[in-house]
């Protein structure tokens, strides 16, 4: 048997696992990144191979336009859940902080915790599917950064995605901008992100159909924005739930808020599970949803614009902003009652993200 | 909560909004104007389900519901969570609880997840078999359940004892702090503070639920004929509670004191037998046991059998109880024996919250100053 000058043996996507060498700044790690990073991500900005990637400024309709950053940090565990994988959810989430801002999502930058022994075949996959997803809104992973900890260190992987965008003049979505009489419009069902999770974690073994709904929304925000409606306030009700998003909203903008319980969609098999494990879905996570704080006037249109979309056909108003030097979000529970809808405190489901 | 499926199953039936006006203008044409009416919800469960779906405000403003002990980790005293915390960090053993016991205040401003933060080993498990599984896997290590709870919790750990000694599990112990419902009940009763000589006034009991799937009804006979207070067992779904406060007030308004048992669906009058053999094989009573807040009561707890003792962990790390001075300014104590209400304590809602809680009733979901603080204070008037 001969072998070619100059061959190098590939990568092992089958059976090879990362180890120390392939953080070390040499050969195995320009390997990795050739053969995995650049084979799945791989465009003309990534492919300068520099430490950064040179980007032309950002126009917006002829003109220069104002740029937006997110970074956001990825954790989560197990790394394969129903409906995604932490590579998917890492782009999704990053471009969700953009989307929210009202900006289009232009590149992300990824940053790679690797943890030796991880299984080659299992980092492969997580890139490739951060590559479907990112292909599929059209952003592309520009640059990027691998370090490796030792086994034990680390756990699998941990994944640090940065986005840019750039957001036309006029528009302003903060959270500062929610105003008594507003209706607040969520896009869908509540907590099927956690709940997936949930279910595969080991000490738990519960089997519920139910899959992840970690998505990129800038599509679905586009659609709401131009239906013309006069959005206030976007975000998207990720770690801590609907509960959290509003409450820091509400705090933001000074004012309280009142929901009706029975208007909040939720799946049965989301609210079977909150009910055994102790949890309200109100306080489980998301990754695939937009709470919208509206102009009263616009509610319907803006509803309509949101179910138009397919991420959108769950979406309902489910309640309204009031004037509150409290900043209470309180709920008219389905028996009648009211209560009022608070932090929750601590992490029931550590790791969600 | 919005649904596009079928709901759930004998759930959603019990959290009906239609049947529950219904049953609030039940009560509304029972009670006697000019009359009040006092009642204690005796678990954390209903003081969770009361304050999760607003029930106070469907009840007519002459009726009261008071906040009663039955909430687990609230009774727990200082000194058992220091037994624990010790185990971790001085044992080195793998400590296994519930979640809400990893958020009890201890002494030295210690909790269980603060003990973690520290390197101490302590796991939040659902389940007693979940304990049983991290000693099989961890042989070298040894492994602790701290076991805490009323008469609902005790017969998991009685069974994941009996099959650790099935299996010569010799890396797992308990640490038992299981506790008994009617000598509560008894106490808050039978102290000076209640009628007649002044206090709060209760005029019957809203029973519990889990405890009473495992006890049975006739434990409360007692209550109902020598204190002459009505007892209505209920679940712990909002239409359970106000099912049961109808039933309450029938009973005061015709001078009755019978056990009702609203929650027949799962309560017999003579419990569970099986559970209750389980319990007697492995348990047996303490002479005395300090409750925060209702302080030592004799024959209220439950300790491990000598039969047991490899299983004990108590007797396998020679800890030994130290009780602790509660804070203060904590009102703990005076809420669990329903004196007073968590909005009367001078740091509810300022220096006591949920993210860094003062005393046990800030903790549990089930606690009447959390279930308060997280869905009722809007009620309270101030900022």
């Amino acid at each position: 048997m001969s072998v070619k000058p100059g061959y190098v043996r590939p990568l092992d996507l089958k059976n090879g696992r990362v180890d120390m060498t392939h953080g070390a700044g040499a050969r195995a790690m320009a390997q990795l990144i050739a053969e995995l990073f650049a084979r799945h991500l791989g465009n003309a900005y990534l492919g300068q191979g520099n430490d950064g990637a040179v980007l032309p400024a950002p126009m917006l309709n002829g003109q220069p336009a104002r740029l937006v950053v997110a970074t956001d940090g990825h954790v989560v565990s197990p790394l394969f859940f129903p409906g995604g994988n932490i590579g998917s959810l890492s782009v999704h989430g990053t471009l969700n902080d953009l989307a929210v801002m009202g900006a289009t999502p232009l590149y992300l930058a990824a940053g790679f915790i690797l943890e030796e022994g991880l299984p080659l075949a299992d980092l492969d996959q997580i890139v490739l599917s951060m590559a479907d997803v990112a292909r599929a809104a059209g952003v592309p992973v520009v640059t990027g950064d691998t370090k490796v900890v030792e086994r034990g260190k680390g756990d699998g992987v941990f994944i640090t995605t940065t986005g840019v965008g750039v957001l036309p003049d006029g528009l302003d979505l903060g959270g500062a901008r929610a105003r008594p009489g507003d209706v607040v419009l969520v896009s869908g069902t509540l907590g099927d992100h956690g709940v997936a999770i949930m279910s595969q974690r080991d000490h738990l073994s519960f089997s519920a159909p139910i899959l992840s709904d970690s998505a990129a929304l800038h599509g679905l925000v586009a659609q709401l924005l131009a239906s013309g409606a006069d959005i206030h306030c976007l975000r998207d009700p990720t770690r801590g739930g609907l509960a959290a998003t509003l409450n820091e909203i509400a705090h933001q903008s000074g004012v309280g808020m009142m929901l009706q319980e029975s208007a909040i969609p939720i799946k049965p098999v989301v609210a079977a599970a909150c009910e055994f494990l102790g949890l309200d879905p109100l306080n489980v996570a998301n990754e695939g949803k937009l709470v919208v704080i509206c102009a009263a006037a616009d509610a319907q249109r803006a509803l309509a614009a949101l179910q138009a979309h397919p991420l959108g056909v769950d979406a309902a108003v489910i309640g309204e902003v009031r004037a509150d030097a409290r900043c209470f979000v309180q709920i008219t529970t389905a028996l009648g009652g009211r209560r009022m809808v608070d932090w929750l405190t601590g992490d029931a489901l550590p790791r969600i993200c | 909560m919005r649904q596009h499926e079928p709901a759930m199953k004998y759930i959603d039936e019990f959290r009906d909004g239609a049947l529950a006006r219904t049953l609030a203008s039940k009560i509304a044409a029972q009670v006697q104007p000019g009359r009040h009416y006092s009642f204690m919800e005796f678990c954390g469960g209903h003081t969770h389900a009361i304050s999760r779906y607003g029930l106070t405000e469907l009840l007519p403003h002459n009726v009261r519901m008071v906040h009663g002990p039955g909430c687990p980790v609230c009774v727990l005293p200082m000194g058992r969570i220091d037994m624990a915390i010790r185990l971790a960090l001085d044992h080195g053993v793998i400590l296994c609880t519930y979640a809400d016991t990893l958020r009890v205040p201890a002494s030295g401003g210690l909790s269980l997840m603060k003990a973690k933060a520290r390197g101490g080993d302590v796991r939040m498990v659902y389940a007693t078999q979940d304990a049983l599984q991290i000693a099989r896997s961890n042989p070298d290590r040894q492994v602790v359940f701290f076991a805490i709870g009323f008469e609902t919790t005790t017969p998991a750990t009685a069974l994941a004892m009996l099959q650790a000694q099935r299996e010569g599990l010799t890396n797992f112990s308990v640490l038992c702090c299981h506790v008994l419902t009617p000598p509560a009940m008894r106490q808050i009763l039978a102290a000076p503070e209640h009628p007649p000589g002044g206090g709060v006034q209760i005029d019957g009991f809203v029973g519990p639920a889990h405890v009473s799937i495992v006890i049975g009804s006739q434990p409360y006979e007692v209550f109902a004929r020598q204190f002459h207070k009505p007892v209505v067992i209920a679940g712990f779904e909002p239409l359970d509670v106000l099912q049961a406060v109808w039933l309450l007030v029938r009973q005061v308004n015709a001078g009755r004191a019978d056990v009702e048992n609203e929650f027949a669906r799962a309560v017999l009058p003579g419990g569970n037998p099986k559970a209750q053999a389980c319990m007697d094989e492995v348990f047996e009573k303490r002479d005395t046991f300090e409750w925060r807040g209702l302080g030592e009561l004799p024959q209220s707890a439950l300790k491990i059998r000598e039969a047991f003792a490899a299983l004990d962990a108590e007797r396998r790390f020679q800890l030994v109880y130290q009780p602790v001075l509660d804070h203060k300014a904590c009102e703990c104590a005076a809420i669990l024996r329903g004196m007073k209400r968590p909005q009367d304590c001078a740091i509810f809602g300022s220096v006591c919250t949920p993210d860094n809680p003062v005393g046990s009733c800030m903790v549990s979901s089930e606690g009447a100053c959390a279930a308060h603080y997280s869905y009722g204070r809007h009620q309270d008037g101030v900022a």
